[in-house]
């Protein structure tokens, strides 16, 4: 295969398609998630490398008109999920579990993405911070094992999973942070580990600079991705912009999934970032979860979004 | 008698007349949260005055002090928050969950004269 063969077809595999309100699937093959056109193409990467799942945004608590009914939808996330035809091995959570951190909505959430019946590995985002003591509701649930905030590390299948949390110590006129001590971390993390061996980072906030005007980047991503300059496959999955968003960069994708309760605008589309109201009939097509494949041998983990509904 | 009276009655015209006027207090300023932005951004007040901020986005925001002067909980959707500001100065403020969104009071001495830079 040529290399111009190559990069047309992770182009065409780079495709996202867009099911509403469900999540991403990933695909992680060879070292590098990519994203697959069709439903098909998923299960047959499924059936070669190993499959899990991002999730994001949910919310609990949102009652707003942009959706009246986040329990609802997420509980439509994971009804898909369940009816995978190839069980994920897992699901990442990219954070926004609940809208204003009550015992109650950490309570509904959990009660809903248990009956997927797979691990989740969460990292927070700003709205599960928000309680007296900023993050401990969060921290005793889903924090045991971690570091700092909350970030840590895991392998599976080969692939280094780097979870980190972008969210706390945000600096007035800034953007996300990840801040010294997780950088120090994350340095030492990596170190010693092979070039050949797949990362995937995941965070809340996106860690490229998608939008600044609306506070979407964080400040000292590019620090972090120093770190993981010379690894041949660089996945960095984010949520907190409610879209599918992505961006290739030598070695790194970059992808951001849909959330499960609200859309937002386009970047700069509206006067402001908040919950987008759209017509009930569309606003299925505008959340979802997103699948990644991995299969030994590709350069790049596949990624489907799928939607709540086409 | 008369004299006294009259005492007791304009005691009462002025209670009545300070309680008339307290749903619109001179001394308290609105801020108004709108589409992820402080409104006015930047405001100027007297020693004593109230601040007043309300969330009007369908996402929490919060009202925090860069020195942790005051700082506000998560405010829902129409939450109000309020802090007195006692000392003259000039108080930068943002949103710890959206910390592009910043703001400034500006507290005058209650006479008047220019805060202290």
């Amino acid at each position: 295969m040529t290399e111009r063969d190559d990069g047309l077809n992770r182009r065409k595999v780079l495709e996202c398609m867009t099911w509403a309100g469900t999540g991403v699937l990933w695909t992680v093959a060879g070292g590098v998630p990519t994203s697959l056109g069709i439903i098909d193409e998923a299960v047959a990467a499924q059936q070669k490398g190993f499959t899990f799942l991002q999730i994001s945004d949910s919310h609990m608590g949102f009652d707003k008109p942009a959706n009246p009914n986040a329990k609802g939808t997420l509980e439509e996330a994971i009804a898909r999920v369940r009816a995978l035809p190839v069980k994920p091995s897992f699901m990442i959570h990219t954070g926004d579990i609940s809208h204003l951190s009550k015992p109650s909505e950490f309570d509904d959430a959990e009660h809903i993405i248990s009956q997927a019946r797979l691990d989740v590995h969460y990292v927070p985002g700003e709205h599960d911070l928000l309680d007296e003591e900023q993050g401990k509701l969060y921290r005793d649930r889903y924090g045991r094992g971690t570091k700092g905030a909350g970030w840590y590390s895991f392998d599976a299948d080969g692939v280094h999973f780097i979870g980190l949390v972008n969210v706390v110590d945000l600096k007035a006129g800034g953007l996300g942070n990840l801040g010294a001590e997780q950088l120090a971390w994350l340095e030492d993390d990596v170190k010693g580990r092979a070039s050949s061996q797949p990362i995937v980072v995941f965070a809340h906030i996106p860690l490229w600079s998608v939008y600044p005007d609306w506070g979407w980047g964080t400040q000292d991503s590019e620090r972090a991705l120093s770190f993981l300059k010379r690894f041949g496959s660089v996945t960095v999955l984010n949520g907190h912009i409610h879209q599918v968003m992505q961006k290739v960069e030598g070695n790194v994708t970059f992808h951001t999934a849909r959330s499960t309760a609200f859309p937002q605008p386009a970047p700069g589309a509206a006067p402001s970032p908040g919950p987008m109201k759209v017509e009930d009939a569309k606003l299925r097509s505008m959340l979802g979860v997103a699948s990644i494949n991995f299969k030994q041998g590709d350069e790049r983990l596949a990624i489907i979004d799928t939607p709540l509904q086409s | 008698m008369n004299f006294a009276r009259t005492l007791a009655l304009g005691a009462m015209v002025l209670l009545v007349t300070i309680a008339i006027a307290a749903p619109a207090r001179a001394d308290e300023t609105q801020v108004k949260i709108d589409n992820f932005t402080f409104n006015p951004q930047q405001i100027t007040v007297k020693a004593g005055a109230t601040v007043v901020w309300t969330n009007g986005d369908d996402i929490p925001h919060t009202v925090t002090s860069k020195t942790m002067a005051f700082r506000s909980k998560a405010l829902d959707t129409d939450d109000k928050f309020s802090f007195t500001f006692a000392t003259p100065g000039k108080y930068d403020y943002f949103c710890s969950l959206h910390p592009h969104m910043t703001g400034t009071i500006v507290v005058e001495t209650a006479t008047g004269s220019a805060a202290p830079p």
